[in-house]
């Protein structure tokens, strides 16, 4: 892909590393999901009704697109986030944390200058929770670079923090809706929202401008990572710490930086979900994404184009299980496993290169 | 045990490794394998050793055709390999690494150390290995470490024995040391092949040597009967100038002056102990020691990648002790990296993309936050051609270059800038020969045109070659001093100071 960038075609590896693995592991997934379904008595008919509800829903119709995309935004974002981390060898496993902290930044900022103009409350709230996400990941970033502390385990800690810090933000009185008694903030107010886009052709349409705001993103992280010097800082630092170092590059400032950043795209995910699909915090409200971010990231190799692709993928499994569960009655969970069974095929390319072998081209011998 | 090689024949897709080779191993006997980086010798003895299973061709054992499917069966057979990298566990004793994988035990899988150790022993006595069988192998010396691993070949009744690149990592009293054995097991009665590309060493315990060229075995020969000029010649294919022109020695102002520097280890240890040294323009200090002596630190703190804990480093007058790598790059201060997969390149990066690693700041190559890759495709195309890097294009990953095109890769991007001291760490460490001539070339050429340069090289044949003066480290001390031009500047001196006699 980084050789694409230098005008050189995709090689044959290329493209079976990034395309032929993702589909099989794809197919192989599906299978291994209906086998699941076989051992838990489900009869071949429901099966099959499944898989055709799943499509259906996912990409059968305008709404199911429209859940598609609406699914797929905040884990394009937060996935951007991780994949900018992974390149520069960091392993966040914190998105989940930013999340939450972006989002609730975003609904009190939000609610606290209720009265701005839309055009300048709408962008400063999105700004908030980036800003808090950043902020929130630094932290993890911080400890890595001044004191070694990994930032797996750091941001693992974090994320269970953001999590009770949520739970008390909700119960305090300036944050808490008035006259509720369960946890639960003020509303995003009205011109803060991200607009809905198809509301005219069916009030129900839920896709929202958070579309544009992760191709956007897709298409800064692009430029950061190819483009800029801070991006092939990002790359050298990833690729190997040691010849960054050697070449004069800060690692430490690399380190904060590129969690810092990879805070503030989680954290703009979260903003997304506040601002676009709930329009309040609740708790629990992050829904694991941040953790279904992380599967988006390594299944796009981290490359933006990648996140891009695999955040739809994600998306379309997560509306078309909703569908499942729906038409056919098989529980949503299936999706969970499937969506563990691509990442697992996906890890493991010579497994899938094993099953399929009459997808890839033949390895030379002892080379 | 007599070991033939008939016809073999190593092909991996359309590159043709080794290509109808001839090799006979004899018992009692030293076979010299010469040959360059990348000639073929290692493959060849993979095949021997089991790895690889050979396109075409049989291994004859005692003039029996064998087969082997497997490094196992190859064991088994008696052919045991001593690699150049070690595979050593090293918090565990001398004993239980040679045991390991065939652990003598008794009943309920325990593991019997008494035998074991008892084993060990008796064929480290028998070969004079002197190895004492409860030592934690991370506390052994380098050269011991190496014996280990014989040892661990031996226990495993090994009577073809392949050694690779055996003398890399030691001094040249080790080097002698470790010939003792090498005869020794000879005289017991073993086969041995000694893989090398050192013309001397080749020399003085082949007792027959054989060169292989791309793929194939292109010269025979009698070591009493060749010169050192006629093995590079046939090595090479073509004949070899060792001697580099350069312009008379006429050192100016001192460039680096570095007084009482003591430098830490990550663990709080000394590993630069009080050193002062200067190098002044247009000369080539060489600094001899064996690895591990505090070479490495010391070029990491004038490089700026270690703290200083004490002392004092001026380039040109100004003090850099504390500078940061970037502001010294920016002084003209180049380094050379002694590792360059590690910290020399990026090998999954381009070849532009690694040639601008330290300068893709410059105003040259980045208007505001961007790279302008398309002046960087431009630029390193000029040093790829100027440097005489073979590379298919820029947009080549470097790890698909040579070890000597990596090597050239980095040597361009930090001589192709104004520079006024040279930092080079093992500069040439495992090349093959055109590659390192060239690169000896640059060097001279920097210094002729009144750079100061600073070499750490633990080969002390560059040593000799280059240096204008050589200072010796042992212990993270300079323990001595030799002005190249002296009569009296010899190998062995110098030998003896590295290893600690003071000359």
């Amino acid at each position: 892909m980084d050789k694409a960038m230098h005008g050189r075609l995709l090689g044959r590896t290329e493209v079976e590393d990034l395309i032929i693995v993702p589909l099989f592991a794809f197919i192989a997934a599906l299978a291994l999901g209906a086998l699941t379904m076989l051992a838990t008595r489900v009869d071949l008919a429901t099966i099959g009704q499944s898989y055709v509800a799943l499509l259906h829903g996912s990409v059968g119709s305008l709404n199911a697109l429209s859940e598609t995309l609406t699914a797929a935004t905040p884990l394009v974002l937060a996935g951007l986030g991780l994949a900018l981390g992974f390149r520069a060898g960091l392993f966040n496993i914190g998105a989940e944390g930013q999340i939450v902290i972006g989002g609730l930044a975003c609904v009190i900022f939000a609610f606290s200058f209720d009265g701005l103009p839309g055009v300048i409350l709408m962008p400063a709230s999105l700004l908030a929770g980036a800003l808090a996400g950043a902020c929130y990941a630094s932290i993890a970033g911080y400890l890595r670079a001044a004191t070694g502390a990994h930032e797996v385990i750091s941001t693992i800690m974090l994320n269970l923090i953001s999590y009770r810090l949520l739970d008390y933000a909700l119960r305090l009185p300036y944050v808490q809706k008035e006259g509720r008694a369960d946890p639960i903030s003020k509303s995003v107010p009205e011109a803060a929202e991200l607009p809905r886009l198809l509301t005219a052709l069916d009030p129900n349409l839920r896709v929202h401008a958070g579309v544009f705001l992760a191709l956007l993103a897709v298409a800064l992280v692009w430029w950061l990572l190819f483009r800029a010097k801070l991006g092939f800082e990002f790359r050298a630092s990833g690729e190997n710490p040691d010849a960054a170092r050697y070449a004069g590059m800060n690692a430490g400032l690399i380190i904060v930086l590129a969690m810092g950043l990879a805070g503030a795209l989680a954290g703009l995910a979260g903003a997304n979900q506040v601002m676009g699909v709930l329009g309040r915090a609740t708790p629990g409200f992050s829904a694991g994404i941040g953790f279904d971010a992380i599967a988006v990231a390594l299944l796009g190799r981290s490359h933006p184009v990648g996140v891009l692709l695999a955040g739809l993928l994600f998306g379309a499994l997560e509306a078309g299980g909703r569908q499942m569960q729906v038409e056919a009655g098989v529980s949503i969970d299936l999706i969970g496993i499937i969506q563990a069974l691509i990442i697992v095929f996906i890890a493991a390319p010579l497994l899938v290169r094993a099953l399929f072998p009459w997808g890839f081209r033949r390895k030379r011998a002892g080379s | 045990m007599q070991a033939e090689l008939r016809n073999i024949t190593k092909r991996f897709g359309a590159t043709v490794a080794n290509e109808a080779v001839n090799l006979t191993i004899r018992p009692g006997e030293v076979l010299g394998l010469l040959g360059e980086n990348g000639a073929g010798k290692s493959t060849l003895m993979n095949v021997l050793c089991g790895l690889y299973a050979p396109t075409a061709g049989e291994i004859v054992l005692d003039g029996k055709p064998v087969v082997f499917d497997g490094p196992g069966d190859a064991i088994r057979a008696g052919i045991g390999m001593v690699h150049q990298h070690f595979m050593l566990v090293p918090v565990f004793t001398v004993t239980e690494n040679v045991v390991l994988g065939e652990e003598p035990v008794g009943p309920v899988d325990h593991l019997d150390r008494k035998t074991a150790r008892a084993k060990v022993a008796e064929i480290s006595d028998r070969y004079g290995l002197h190895v004492d069988p409860g030592a934690l192998v991370e506390t052994l010396p380098v050269g011991v470490q190496q014996r280990v691993e014989i040892l661990k070949v031996l226990f495993r009744s090994a009577d073809v024995l392949i050694l690779d690149e055996p003398t890399a990592v030691l001094t040249p009293q080790e080097v002698d040391e470790f010939f003792k054995i090498v005869r020794a097991l000879r005289d017991a009665g073993k086969a041995l092949v000694f893989i090398t590309h050192k013309l001397n060493e080749i020399l003085e315990i082949a007792d027959r040597i054989s060169v292989i060229r791309r793929g194939k075995i292109v010269g025979e020969g009698d070591p009493k009967q060749m010169t050192r000029q006629d093995l590079a010649e046939m090595m090479v294919g073509h004949p070899v100038d060792f001697r580099i022109k350069r312009a008379e020695f006429a050192p100016k102002e001192v460039i680096l002056d570095v007084s009482g520097l003591t430098v830490l280890r990550a663990n709080r240890e000394v590993a630069v102990n009080d050193v002062s040294l200067n190098v002044r323009s247009g000369e080539i200090v060489g600094i001899a020691g064996v690895q591990g002596n505090g070479q490495s630190a010391l070029i990491e703190a004038l490089t700026g990648l270690r703290p200083v804990a004490a002392g004092r480093v001026t380039f040109d007058g100004t003090d850099i002790t504390h500078a940061s790598v970037r502001a010294r790059h920016a002084m003209g201060i180049a380094h050379i990296p002694e590792d360059r997969q590690r910290r020399g390149l990026i090998v999954n990066f381009t070849v532009a993309e690694n040639m601008v690693l330290d300068s893709y700041y410059d105003r040259r190559f980045s208007g505001g936050a961007a790279i302008d890759w398309a002046r960087v495709r431009q630029s390193t195309a000029e040093v790829v051609e100027a440097y005489d890097v073979r590379t298919q294009s820029v947009a080549s990953a470097a790890g698909t270059l040579s070890g000597g095109n990596q090597q050239k890769l980095v040597v361009a991007r930090e001589l192709s800038r104004d520079t006024r001291l040279v930092i080079a760490g093992q500069p040439t460490r495992g090349l093959d020969v055109g590659s390192i001539v060239y690169i000896h070339e640059r060097l001279i050429a920097a210094r002729d045109e009144g750079d100061g340069i600073l070499m750490v090289s633990s080969e002390l044949d560059e040593i000799l070659a280059l240096s204008d003066r050589i200072l010796v480290m042992f212990k993270g001390r300079v323990v001595a001093e030799f002005d190249a031009y002296a009569e009296d500047t010899d190998k062995r001196r110098i030998g003896l100071a590295m290893a600690g006699v003071a000359a």
